[in-house]
């Protein structure tokens, strides 16, 4: 209660320096803010280009029915598999009349259909990887009346290879601006307690154990994080109708992180908070 | 009690400055008062906040804060200045704040070092005569000062002279170098 009433008094007592140091919370925060906007539109424009992976399976013209169902069922056992359409080689000449009209003609003039009946597979998400898809491409090869079942190898190759680098800098320069972040909090938050070295003096002077010392600072921290947090979200916000309107279409990060970064703000203030007043405690 | 000893050994009400460690040292501290020249005040808050804070921190009940507060600056004659402002008193007046905060604990000594360096000869006196009661009622009250003159206006008072550390003159004994 006492930590509390303090915390906020803080912010009465001191609101220029408090208004700083959320501030300086606020901008360290805004760069992850941007970071993130930049990760989560990549993230979208991956799926989207992974939602198009999907293993085509070609059949031979002399296939049977019962031959057709089996390899049906066979692949909708996978339970990697969400779905699977026939194609049969009047639905695939069709398809290519219509998505192919510069090659409408030949179509029309040729007396046989050369397009193969197939087999589309659709992958469910987090499945569409190099790994399944070869797996799944290679079982179906086994059946004599499989022609060929491609996935566009070199593609999917490239697309994974692309998705891992993400990953990977997403990761490291995320690790990278928490920890920049992370560093210009504490330098806030000190900047603040340094103020505050009298009261904190006296608070030990007249009996204050290290922990009661310690709780309004924590809790001030968190909130400097929170107002922090709010600010950099409204920062990112503003950049982000910024580029929608002027530059390119983007969207914007969901709910979820939106919430998570408050709390990493309230949480880094706090833990930020706790170490300077740690380390101002031990030196005094 | 602020700062560590650098050699020799300081015991307070059973605690040793050789054994006592720094996680510790709070224990110490809410046993003895303590009164500074320069007040060490918190500015911005009232006379009231000042002397509540050491009751809130040795986690006095929430109901018992503000009474005993109250009380404490009504002993050190400030009943009427309780909400004003560390900033809106005198120096006396702070002084007598700096007091009523060190009182509150019910420590076991009162150290007041330097009390009236920064007060004029009305307020020095009332602070002195403060301290004088507050002795009557049974707490040890050690004061360091320089001014000899202004201790020689209270024959009753103990008087311990140091010099370069060493004790030189007790007025208890008088078996030590006369001053």
């Amino acid at each position: 209660m006492y930590a509390m009433r303090e915390a906020i008094a803080a912010f009465h007592r001191a609101p220029v320096l408090i208004g700083l140091s959320s501030g300086m919370v606020g901008l360290a925060l805004f760069v992850v803010g941007l970071f993130s906007l930049a990760t989560y539109n990549l993230q979208i424009a991956l799926t989207a280009i992974e939602a198009r992976v999907e293993v085509v399976v070609y059949l031979r013209d002399d296939t049977r029915q019962s031959e057709i169902d089996h390899l049906l069922g066979e692949l909708a056992a996978y339970p990697e598999v969400s779905r699977v359409n026939y194609v049969s080689k009047r639905d695939a000449l069709e398809r290519a009349q219509r998505e192919l009209p510069e090659f409408g003609q030949l179509f029309l003039e040729s007396e046989v259909n050369p397009l193969p009946q197939s087999l589309e597979v659709e992958l469910r998400p987090g499945n569409r990887t190099p790994d399944v898809v070869e797996r799944i491409a290679g079982g179906v090869r086994n059946y004599t009346f499989v022609e060929d079942a491609l996935y566009g190898e070199e593609w999917v190759d490239r697309l994974f290879a692309l998705r891992r680098i993400g990953f990977a800098s997403t990761a490291v320069l995320g690790a990278a601006f928490a920890l920049v972040a992370a560093l210009i909090i504490g330098t806030a938050l000190r900047i603040a307690i340094f103020a505050r070295r009298d009261e904190i003096y006296i608070m030990r002077l007249v009996g204050a154990r290290n922990g009661f010392i310690r709780r309004p600072f924590i809790l001030e921290g968190a909130m400097a994080g929170l107002a922090g947090g709010l600010l950099a979200i409204g920062l990112t916000y503003g950049t982000y109708r910024g580029v929608y309107a002027y530059l390119f279409e983007v969207a914007w990060i969901p709910a979820g992180w939106v919430g998570m970064g408050l709390v990493a703000g309230a949480l880094f203030g706090a833990a930020s908070s706790g170490v300077a007043i740690r380390r101002h405690l031990r030196e005094v | 009690m602020a700062d560590r000893p650098t050699g020799g050994e300081v015991r307070v009400s059973g605690f040793s400055s050789q054994q006592t460690t720094e996680r510790d040292l709070w224990k110490v501290r809410r046993r003895v008062g303590m009164v500074f020249q320069d007040f060490r005040l918190l500015p911005g808050r009232s006379a009231l906040e000042n002397v509540a804070l050491v009751l809130e921190v040795t986690g006095t009940r929430r109901k018992a804060i503000l009474p005993k507060a109250n009380r404490l600056l009504d002993q050190v004659g400030l009943s009427t200045k309780v909400g004003a402002l560390v900033e809106e008193l005198s120096g006396g007046e702070r002084q007598r704040v700096a007091i009523a905060r060190a009182l509150a604990n019910d420590p076991y000594i009162l150290l007041a070092d330097e009390p009236t360096g920064n007060l004029d000869d009305r307020a020095t006196r009332g602070i002195l005569d403060l301290f004088w009661d507050i002795n009557a009622t049974g707490m040890v009250v050690l004061m360091a000062t320089h001014d000899l003159e202004l201790i020689r206006r209270y024959p009753d008072a103990r008087l311990l002279e140091l010099d370069q550390g060493k004790l030189v003159y007790d007025s208890a004994t008088a078996d030590v170098e006369t001053p």
